[in-house]
């Protein structure tokens, strides 16, 4: 198959759309500006809805509302718009609805900048707005891998009726790679919605919820979730590991740090450290358990990410003590370089 | 093989489209690229930069620490950049922008009158392909034909068709240009 040169932004609008996806809401933000417009040249002309809504709190209530009618939809903005979809995600959380949020995210907290950034980790993979949920969080580290993984967000989702998040970074977003496209899906592959607000002619109707008002039924609902998270950690955990079998020093990172980690790996073995890298690819589930397994052998688990620290508490939980827990981040935008990152290894190796 | 390039210059100058064909150009060959833009928030007659990795095997970081070649198409590229170069790499210099030598003993230098080369081919928007192929030349990872082809599936059916025979010959005046830098086998 052939490949195209495109920019993270531009293959994942292409892999939604070769995922059967017919409606998109969005309100633009940098740096994923790219993706709403190849949604607005691209998604009419195949047969699906774009909509540009007032606002971002407007884009992610269409999305409920067209999940809700059984077909696949989904949105995507950058850290600051996303935070202004929280609300309207608890609700198609509560509601069990299947959709894809993209998250590009950027420089924060507050308006930050446009660079490219890792903070919303907390806000991603622990809920984010209010109430007990969990969105299956994805972490695509190369353009190609955002378009694969953009597949796998609606398969994931439809399976489980739990909406799904491509967490990635502004670099991803911009940056060009070839990618070879998935094969537009078939229809007839999209799993069916008997559960779809799509008219009760001949049957009972169907109601999407997220609301009750009486305690026991609302703990009800709550318990049916519960019980499909449990189902998602034990069957969806992913992740990527490089030259961890003789590692004495493993790092862990993900996304963007991902990849510039890959690099990292090579320059340190080239010095004769003994690196490895655990790269998440699900940051929920979240791999505990093949940190665990690592952690058993090797010195120190570095964890290295555009944030203050924020995987590194899923790190530090999954090692639980069986080895020394270093963290190095930046902040506000900066991405480190191999060498930088190399400085690091070296402080705990060799 | 991986090789890294930084090309820098104003903005308008074309540099992220001078990188996005070279990238192109390696990807049809059958080669991993990635092409990474500076996307900060910058105006016409700012500072613009994208660095492009072209490798053999799959690319782990894209933000690259030591570039094997630098095309600095103004002084305050050169500045910013000339001592990140690696070690015997390669400098394309746009010499009718900047007067200083570099400060560099171990790098290459590969001085290209860009601006003036582009002047006598009657546009000077074609600077972008120019040094685009000088870098080519002293580079050797791509051939000439590699990146011209490029170069016309960027601009073909965009309302730029007529501008490709001049880009095309943009491109091999910099190619001949970067010859009397380059020994062996390049």
């Amino acid at each position: 198959m052939s490949r195209v040169l495109m920019r993270g932004n531009e293959a994942i609008a292409e892999a939604a759309i070769r995922s059967g996806l017919k409606c998109y809401f969005c309100y633009p933000i940098t740096p994923q500006g790219e993706l709403v417009e190849y949604m607005a040249k691209e998604l009419p002309k195949r047969g699906g809805v774009f909509l540009q809504a007032e606002s971002e709190v407007a884009a992610i209530n269409m999305v409920y509302g067209a999940a809700a009618a059984g077909v696949r939809t989904m949105t995507s903005s950058s850290s600051p718009g996303i935070s202004l979809k929280q609300e309207g995600i608890s609700y198609i959380a509560m509601a069990r609805l299947p959709c894809v949020i993209v998250n590009m995210m950027r420089g924060g907290p507050g308006l930050g900048n446009i660079a490219p950034a890792q903070g919303d980790y907390f806000q991603a993979t622990k809920g984010g707005g209010h109430g007990d949920y969990h969105l299956i969080v994805l972490a695509p580290s190369t353009v190609p891998e955002a378009a694969e993984l953009v597949r796998l967000a609606f398969e994931l989702s439809d399976k489980y009726r739990v909406p799904a998040m491509i967490l990635a970074d502004g670099m991803i977003g911009q940056m060009m790679e070839p990618v070879e496209l998935p094969e537009p899906v078939d229809p007839k592959d999209i799993p069916e919605r008997p559960w779809a607000v799509t008219g009760a002619k001949g049957r009972p109707r169907n109601v999407i919820s997220s609301f009750d008002l009486e305690p026991e039924g609302l703990r009800e609902m709550n318990l049916v979730l519960q019980d499909t998270y449990r189902e998602i950690e034990r069957s969806e955990v992913r992740w990527e590991e490089v030259e961890t079998e003789d590692a004495e020093i493993l790092l862990v990172a993900y996304g963007t740090m991902g990849r510039i980690a890959k690099t990292v790996v090579r320059l340190a073995r080239e010095e004769g450290l003994k690196t490895g890298l655990l790269r998440p690819i699900t940051l929920w589930p979240f791999p505990y358990e093949p940190i665990r397994k690592l952690a058993e052998r090797v010195k120190t688990v570095l964890t290295v990410e555009l944030s203050a620290g924020q995987m590194w508490e899923d790190v530090r939980l999954a090692v639980e003590g069986r080895a020394e827990t270093p963290f190095y981040g930046e902040l506000g935008g900066v991405v480190p370089s191999p060498k930088r990152i190399l400085e690091e290894v070296r402080k705990y190796v060799g | 093989m991986e090789k890294a390039v930084i090309f820098a210059g104003f903005g308008g100058q074309g540099i992220l489209l001078a990188g996005k064909i070279l990238a192109r150009a390696g990807m049809n060959r059958g080669l991993e690229v990635t092409w990474l833009p500076s996307y900060g928030p910058e105006m016409r007659g700012g500072t613009a930069n994208c660095t492009v990795v072209v490798a053999d095997s799959p690319i782990g970081s894209p933000v690259v620490d030591n570039p094997e070649a630098l095309v600095a198409m103004n002084a305050p590229s050169l500045d910013k950049f000339e001592a990140r170069v690696a070690e015997d790499g390669i400098v394309v210099v746009n010499s009718s922008l900047i007067k200083r030598p570099l400060k560099r003993q171990d790098v290459r230098s590969i001085l290209v009158p860009v601006n003036d080369i582009a002047m006598e081919l009657g546009n000077p928007r074609v600077i972008n392909m120019v040094a685009l192929g000088a870098l080519v030349r002293a580079l050797g990872v791509v051939s000439l034909e590699d990146v011209q082809a490029a170069m016309e599936e960027e601009l073909r059916g965009k309302g730029r068709d007529k501008l490709i025979a001049l880009n095309r010959e943009a491109l091999r005046r910099g190619f001949s240009e970067a010859e009397k830098y380059v020994t062996g086998d390049a």
